[in-house]
């Protein structure tokens, strides 16, 4: 296990080095630059400019300085929003979209499970048939439909809710549907196609022929090894969710991250694109990892040596 | 297995009510933060009943640093922060603020200023002639490194001294005593009580500023002097504002708080008013879905204002076939601007065949369109046709190259070039290829001149002609980006700088304008843009100023 753990972290490393020089080579190779505005500057200020951003030096200084502070911790301060550190403004944003995100997870796990094995229960019956309807629609509509209609019926309309922000509890109930619908209706496709196969195993067969309850033998036997694929998902899910969506973020004027992703690129905010994107992949590595220690103690076969045999 | 069926709904029920508390928990947090925002916000307005004024921004401002604004947002937002110099009123004309008393040599090239002596920093120092000078210094100090600071170089040396050539003690202002500004300008410029409203000449606190670049970046560090205080500053989440109980006119403000809030979905904003949680749609603050425009503007519900801002498509005069004036008149003069804004633009907006919009002032009262009417040509397709033939054939030319429309990407801006495509392939038996690019690379494209056609529009810094004239056709201009160089417009803008009297100077202006559209068909102007705003009833004095920004400061509630 600690080998395993070790050579996880090292790869890591690995990737990340690779990532931040491709981020930043190819972050300087796309036209415009962070200083340029439509009005013309004369050639001055352009020049100051460029000077007080450093960015008047070749790449390679500009990539080493920018490595050297990095690992210093110091991840530069914002080409547009004046004097903001980037990771105060990562760490500002982040609150909301970690809070919304894990209220997401949580709902598309919960209610992804829920419809996935009721689906599974009753294969082939009407319970199955409304589960999968649901979760096609939830695939099919993507969130930048459901978002604003909801917004327009639930909260302009019936005034249920409140039309944007995140001020009270029951402000998080839209943001939360328009993310976890897609997510929702995945796991539980995933965990009805997984879980119909295991319910026709000799295994629960046997756990059936033993007399055991129905609910025992699904969340005992047939839930625990159904589980594998979505703990898979889950880690992929967790980092997208948690990191934010633009989409959402956007209709419901949430403050959150996800809005940095595409207004840094679109600003060439040099600085925020690399703390955005770093930031992204700590949180997408450290999810994957979780759901590979998860994966180890969820499925004794990957103990041995990570041989699976069927 | 049909036994198990109670089972999994009890499951189900647990695991509602814990996903119930997370969100509970989570909640929990969230409103002790508003909490305190709450009292923060209340606990200022002394003078009887509490009026506030909710709008939206669609983006946060850049930066509140006098110095370092360049953006819409940023000036409506500093306009109730900070107070300079003079203020421009609801009709663009410029009023006195901090300024008690401005006068103008003879030659027009010296201003002395005279400053009220009962202003406040919130941080309680007074405000002195000695700000503004070190604001100003500030700005065009290279250091800084200021975007704007081409808006001082009215100021004698202010050029030399930002392009690193001269020093601070140079350049044309000094605080002769505590209240008294004198200021040495280049060239006489009659509009120069206007600029003073800019919020690039508005003064900052010396000793804040110093040793803290930040200092306008958080609601703690920053130090004003206007109207109005900045309370909470979540970044891009909300800014809330409120009434200075030591502002020295307090009397003419009525807003107690004002909320801005940060919401980039025009759709969403719409939703907001519509629910009553902002009061204000439009100019820069929010926009009104454009599909919503028609049958609001209709049923009464919106108002259409003008704004200072020529919408407009660059010809690259230095590449075939658009070198060719001929050809350049026969493109503008083929397209039916009406219809585009009918049923396209769809607000209101006013055909443009010149590039000064009407809104801009002129001189004695009038605007400079009521003085020289921009109609510099006509909509016809026979001489378009006629036109486009004679210039292929001066250019030796069989038929016309492969030419594009270049656009930054944008519904709005695709669905209009569709349009001028289509009118070209009807009006002139042409084809047309369209192409978009996303801002930053569209804009690099431009400058560099790779395009035959290109968007462009243009906004004003002041409310002068100027910065419709010499920022566009000047072929010295860093913004002509077609690169139109006609020698005799050249002249006759130079020589408007140096006019003796501010008539000649307009005069001059006009005439460059007009050879630029009507000879030589520079660029080919498409409209004059509007905003289209909507307020909650009982809200007055919340205007579109003549730039097309929201002007809240003077609002009041009844």
């Amino acid at each position: 296990m600690l080998r395993f753990i070790a050579g996880k972290f090292v790869f890591m490393v690995i990737s990340m080095f690779i990532l931040i020089t491709a981020t930043f080579m190819l972050m300087n190779a796309i036209p415009g630059s962070p200083l340029q505005s439509e009005k013309a500057t004369s050639e001055a200020v352009q020049k100051n400019l460029e000077a007080y951003y450093g960015l008047d030096k070749p790449l390679y200084v500009q990539y080493g300085t920018y490595l050297k502070n990095l690992a210093h911790g110091d991840m530069g301060i914002s080409m547009k929003k004046k004097f903001q550190s980037v990771d105060k403004m990562i760490g500002q944003s982040f609150g909301p979209s970690l809070r919304l995100g894990i209220a997401a997870v949580i709902t598309s796990v919960v209610v992804g499970c829920i419809l996935g094995i009721l689906a599974a229960m009753y294969h082939r019956r009407f319970i199955d048939n409304l589960a999968m309807i649901i979760a096609v629609i939830g695939l099919a509509i993507p969130s930048i439909v459901l978002a604003p209609v909801m917004q327009y019926f639930l909260a302009t309309k019936l005034g249920w809710f409140e039309v944007a922000g995140l001020n009270g509890p029951m402000d998080y109930v839209l943001p939360t549907i328009a993310l976890a619908a897609g997510p929702i209706a995945f796991i539980a496709r995933l965990l009805r196609s997984t879980m119909i196969e295991i319910l026709n195993a000799d295994f629960i067969k046997t756990a059936k022929s033993k007399g055991l309850a129905g609910y025992v033998i699904v969340v005992k036997h047939a839930l625990r090894n159904s589980l594998l694929p979505v703990v898979t998902y889950l880690g992929v899910l967790t980092a997208g969710i948690i990191t934010g969506s633009v989409v959402v973020e956007k209709i419901f004027a949430i403050p959150g991250i996800g809005k940095h992703f595409v207004t840094s690129v679109i600003d060439r905010d040099y600085p925020l694109i690399m703390g955005i994107t770093i930031f992204y992949a700590v949180i997408l590595m450290v999810c994957r990892f979780l759901s590979d220690i998860a994966y180890v103690l969820v499925d004794p076969r990957m103990r041995a040596g990570g041989k699976v045999g069927k | 297995m049909k036994g198990s069926f109670k089972k999994p709904t009890q499951i189900m029920l647990v695991l509602v009510v814990a996903l119930t508390m997370l969100l509970a928990a989570c909640s929990n947090n969230n409103n002790k933060g508003t909490d305190t925002a709450n009292n923060g916000g209340n606990s200022g307005d002394a003078s009887g009943t509490p009026k506030e004024f909710r709008f939206t921004l669609a983006s946060e401002p850049p930066s509140l640093d006098p110095a370092l604004m360049k953006d819409a947002q940023s000036s409506i937002v500093a306009s109730g922060l900070y107070e300079g110099l003079t203020r421009l009123n609801t009709e663009g004309q410029p009023e006195n603020a901090l300024a008690e008393d401005i006068k103008a040599s003879e030659d027009g090239k010296t201003y002395t200023i005279k400053i009220r002596q009962d202003a406040k920093w919130s941080n309680g120092d007074p405000v002195t002639a000695h700000d503004f000078e070190y604001a100003w210094k500030r700005a065009l100090n290279p250091e800084t490194a200021s975007e704007y600071a081409y808006m001082l170089f009215y100021l004698e040396n202010g050029e030399k001294y930002n392009s690193g050539k001269g020093t601070a003690d140079e350049v044309g202002v000094k605080a002769t005593d505590d209240y008294t500004l004198e200021v040495k300008l280049y060239t006489p410029a009659p509009y120069f009580p206007s600029l003073l409203a800019h919020y690039t000449y508005l003064p900052v606190n010396e000793k804040t500023v110093e040793g803290d670049p930040a200092w306008a970046s958080e609601q703690k560090s920053i130090v004003t002097n206007g109207p109005f205080l900045l309370k909470q500053w979540a970044h891009a989440d909300k800014l809330v504002l409120e009434k200075n109980p030591d502002y020295y006119d307090k009397d003419k403000i009525n807003f107690t708080k004002v909320t801005i809030s940060l919401v980039e979905d025009e759709n969403t904003v719409y939703q907001l008013f519509e629910t009553d949680k902002i009061d204000w749609i439009g100019a820069q603050a929010g926009s009104v879905p454009t599909d919503q425009t028609q049958p609001l503007i209709k049923s009464g519900d919106a108002t259409v204002t003008p704004v200072a801002s020529t919408y407009y498509y660059l010809f690259n005069t230095q590449k075939k076939p658009f070198n060719n004036v001929k050809i350049r008149k026969a493109f503008s003069m083929a397209v039916d601007r009406q219809n585009l804004i009918d049923n396209v633009a769809r607000a209101n907006q006013t055909p443009a065949f010149a590039l000064v919009p009407p809104s801009i002032a002129g001189a004695d009262g009038k605007t400079f369109r009521e003085m020289y009417p921009g109609d510099f040509f006509t909509e016809n397709n026979d001489e378009a046709k006629k036109l486009l033939a004679e210039g292929l054939a001066e250019e030796g030319l069989t038929k016309l190259p492969e030419i594009t429309l270049l656009y930054n990407t944008s519904e709005g801006h695709k669905k209009l070039a569709e349009a001028a495509v289509d009118m070209w392939r009807k009006n002139l038996g042409v084809e047309v290829k369209l192409a978009n690019q996303e801002w930053g690379t569209f804009l690099e494209t431009r400058k560099a001149g790779q395009f035959d056609i290109a968007r462009a529009g243009w906004g004003a810094d002041i409310n002068h002609p100027i910065n419709f004239t010499y920022d566009l056709i000047h072929p010295k201009s860093g913004n002509n980006d077609g690169k139109y160089n006609n020698p005799k417009v050249g002249e006759l803008l130079d020589n408007s700088l140096v006019a003796d009297t501010p008539a000649k100077s307009l005069d001059m202006m006009a005439q460059a304008e007009k050879i630029a559209i009507q000879d030589d068909m520079a660029v080919l102007p498409l409209y004059y843009y509007t905003t289209v705003t909507m307020i909650k009833p009982g809200f007055e004095n919340v205007v579109s100023d003549y730039s097309g920004n929201i002007d809240w400061v003077n609002g009041d509630k009844k």
